[in-house]
C-alpha cells in the first residue's frame, strides 16, 4: 500500500501543488490588501489574543507574544486541515465524480494551501524571535521533531475525518465541537503543564498530540529545554500509525465514495 | 492489421449499497427497521470493444448506463468482474468535466489535463486550442463561478475534445451551449470518435446519433445486457418495443 501511495504521490503531486497554488490565488484575488491578508491574519489574531489574556486574564509566560503566536501557527495548520477535509469529498463532487484522483491527494492539496500559510507564520516567527531578542538556544533546531509530528498527525487525522465524513452527515457537526475541545487542551494562550493542575496536565499531553508537539516546538525555540522529549518520540510514532490507517481505510474505500455523495 | 481489444468488461457486477449519504439519528432508525437498501445497479455484464469501435450504449433511465460508464473509467469501483483497459488513457466527458469553482478557467483547464494524465508542458501546447474552441475569450482568466451554464459546458466540452485520449467515454453531451456551438461541437465530437484509432463509447437516448456513428450497439435493461450487436439491428428492435403500447 505505501508502495502504492508513493506512486500516486509521484503521479499527483503536480496536480496537487497546481491545484494549491490555484485556490490560494482565488483567495486572495479581488481583495484589497491581496496576499497582505496572509500576513495581516495571524498577526491581528495573535493581537487580538494576546490582549484578552495577556491584559484581562493577567496571564502571561516569557516572549508572551511569541508563546501566542506559535501556539497560532501549529493549531490554525491543524484546525484549518481538519475542518477542510470533512466535507472535502462532497465539495469536490465535481471534481471525483468525473476523473479518477486517489482521494488522499484531496487532503495533500489542502495541506499544502495550509502549510504555505503556515510557512508565512513560520517567517514572522524568526522575524519576531529577532525583534525580542530571543537569546539563540541550541535546541533550536530540534523544533523541526514536533513540527514533522504536527504534520504527520494532521495528515493521518484528516484522511480518518474525510473518510468518515462522507458517509456519516453528522461528522461536520461532531469534529467542530472536537476541535473547539482540543483547542482549548492545546494550551494556545496558556502552558498546559504550568496552569493545569497535575495530574491533568501530564494527561493532557498524553492524550492530545497538538498540545505535546505545540509545547515543545515552544519549549525547543524559546526556553532551550527539551526534557519532555521521550512523549514526543511516542507521538511521532503514533502519529505515523494513524497516517498509516487512514491511507488505508482511505485506499480501501475511495471508489465507493461516489455513490455515497 | 489484426484486432486488438481496447476495453474488455467481464461480469462486472456492482451495488449501490446506501443510496445516500446518512445521518446517525437517520441510520438508528434505519437499523430498527432493519432495512438497508442495496441495488443491483449492474448485474454481471460483460462485453468487449475492439480498438478503433465505437459503442453505443441505450437503454431506459436507470438501467445502469452511466454506472458502468463510470466503472470504465475508473472513477468507481466494481463489487465484482473486472475492466479491463490494455493501457490506454481514457476520459469521461459527462456534462463537463470538474471545475474548481473558484479558480480561473485558464486554471481549471491545467488542472483538468493533469488528471487525465497530461504533463503540464503538453496542456500549455493545447492550450491555445481550448481557449479558441471554447469561445471564451477574456473571460478565461475569471473565476469558473462567475461562467453562465453555456459558457461552463463549452469549456468542458473544449478541454476533453482538444486533450484527446485514446478511449473516449461520451455520457450525453451533445446538447452543449447554443445552436451554433452544439452543431460545432457534434461535428468535433464525430471527428474524435470516427479517428480510427480511437475507440469510443457512447451513451445516449437520440438513436439518430447513435446510428449515424456507432459500429455496435449495447442495449441494456435493469443492469443487465438485453441485446448486443450491429447498430441496425439493435436499434430496430429497440424502436419496436418502444413504440409498441406497454404491453407488458
Amino acid at each position: 500500500m505505501l508502495k502504492r501511495f508513493y506512486r500516486d504521490l509521484k503521479r499527483y503531486w503536480p496536480y496537487a501543488l497546481r491545484s494549491a497554488k490555484a485556490t490560494l490565488q482565488a483567495e486572495v484575488n479581488g481583495s484589497y490588501l491581496n496576499w497582505l491578508w496572509w500576513i495581516l491574519n495571524p498577526l491581528s489574531f495573535m493581537l487580538i489574543y494576546t490582549f484578552i489574556y495577556g491584559v484581562v486574564f493577567n496571564a502571561s509566560e516569557p516572549y508572551f507574544p511569541l508563546f501566542i503566536f506559535i501556539g497560532i501557527t501549529l493549531w490554525d495548520f491543524f484546525n484549518r486541515t481538519i475542518s477542510n477535509c470533512v466535507l472535502i469529498v462532497k465539495s469536490n463532487k465535481q471534481i471525483v465524480t468525473r476523473a479518477y484522483l486517489p482521494k488522499c491527494m484531496l487532503v495533500i492539496s489542502n495541506m499544502l494551501v495550509n502549510g504555505f500559510k503556515m510557512l508565512i507564520s513560520m517567517g514572522i516567527c524568526a522575524v519576531m524571535l529577532l525583534f525580542y531578542r530571543v537569546p539563540p538556544q541550541w535546541t533550536m533546531p530540534l523544533a523541526v521533531l514536533p513540527f514533522a509530528g504536527a504534520i504527520l498527525f494532521t495528515f493521518g487525522a484528516a484522511l480518518i475525518v474525510m473518510h468518515l465524513g462522507v458517509y456519516i452527515q453528522d461528522m461536520a457537526n461532531i469534529v467542530q465541537i472536537v476541535l473547539r475541545l482540543m483547542m482549548y487542551l492545546t494550551g494556545i494562550f496558556y502552558d498546559v503543564g504550568k496552569r493545569v493542575p497535575a495530574p491533568y496536565n501530564t494527561l493532557i499531553l498524553w492524550v492530545n498530540p497538538m498540545s505535546a508537539y505545540v509545547s515543545q516546538v515552544r519549549n525547543a525555540l524559546l526556553y532551550g529545554n527539551i526534557s519532555n522529549t521521550r512523549i514526543i518520540f511516542v507521538w511521532f510514532a503514533l502519529s505515523a500509525v494513524v497516517a498509516y490507517l487512514g491511507l488505508k481505510v482511505v485506499y480501501k474505500n475511495e471508489n465507493n465514495y461516489i455513490k455515497v455523495i | 492489421m489484426e484486432e486488438k481489444l481496447a476495453i474488455r468488461v467481464k461480469d462486472l457486477h456492482i451495488y449501490y449499497k446506501v443510496m445516500a449519504g446518512f445521518s446517525i439519528k437517520k441510520s438508528l432508525f434505519r437499523l430498527k427497521k432493519g432495512e438497508l437498501k442495496s441495488v443491483h445497479a449492474v448485474d454481471g455484464i460483460s462485453f468487449e470493444v475492439k480498438r478503433g469501435e465505437i459503442l453505443g450504449i441505450l437503454g431506459l433511465n436507470g438501467s445502469g448506463k452511466s454506472t458502468t460508464l463510470r466503472s470504465i473509467a475508473g472513477i468507481l469501483q466494481p463489487d465484482s468482474g473486472s475492466v479491463e483497459l490494455f493501457g490506454n488513457s481514457i476520459t469521461l466527458l459527462s456534462l463537463g468535466v470538474g471545475f474548481n469553482r473558484e479558480v480561473s478557467g485558464r486554471d481549471n483547464i491545467v488542472l483538468s489535463g493533469m488528471l487525465l494524465g497530461f504533463s503540464e508542458k503538453e496542456i500549455m501546447e493545447k492550450m491555445d486550442a481550448i481557449i479558441e474552441f471554447s469561445e471564451l475569450g477574456n473571460a478565461i482568466d475569471m473565476p469558473v463561478r462567475t461562467y453562465s451554464s453555456g459558457m461552463e459546458s463549452k469549456l468542458s466540452f473544449a478541454i476533453t475534445a482538444m486533450l484527446e485520449t485514446d478511449i473516449v467515454l461520451i455520457d450525453e453531451v451533445l446538447s452543449v451551449g447554443d445552436t451554433r456551438f452544439r452543431k460545432k461541437s457534434y461535428d468535433k465530437m464525430k471527428e474524435i470518435v470516427l479517428d480510427e484509432d480511437r475507440t469510443a463509447v457512447i451513451v445516449s437516448h437520440q438513436e439518430s446519433t447513435l446510428r449515424e456513428l456507432c459500429t455496435q450497439i449495447l442495449w441494456m435493461e435493469k443492469g443487465r445486457i438485453r441485446m448486443i450487436g450491429p447498430t441496425e439491428e439493435v436499434l430496430e428492435k429497440y424502436i419496436a418495443e418502444m413504440d409498441a403500447p406497454a404491453a407488458k
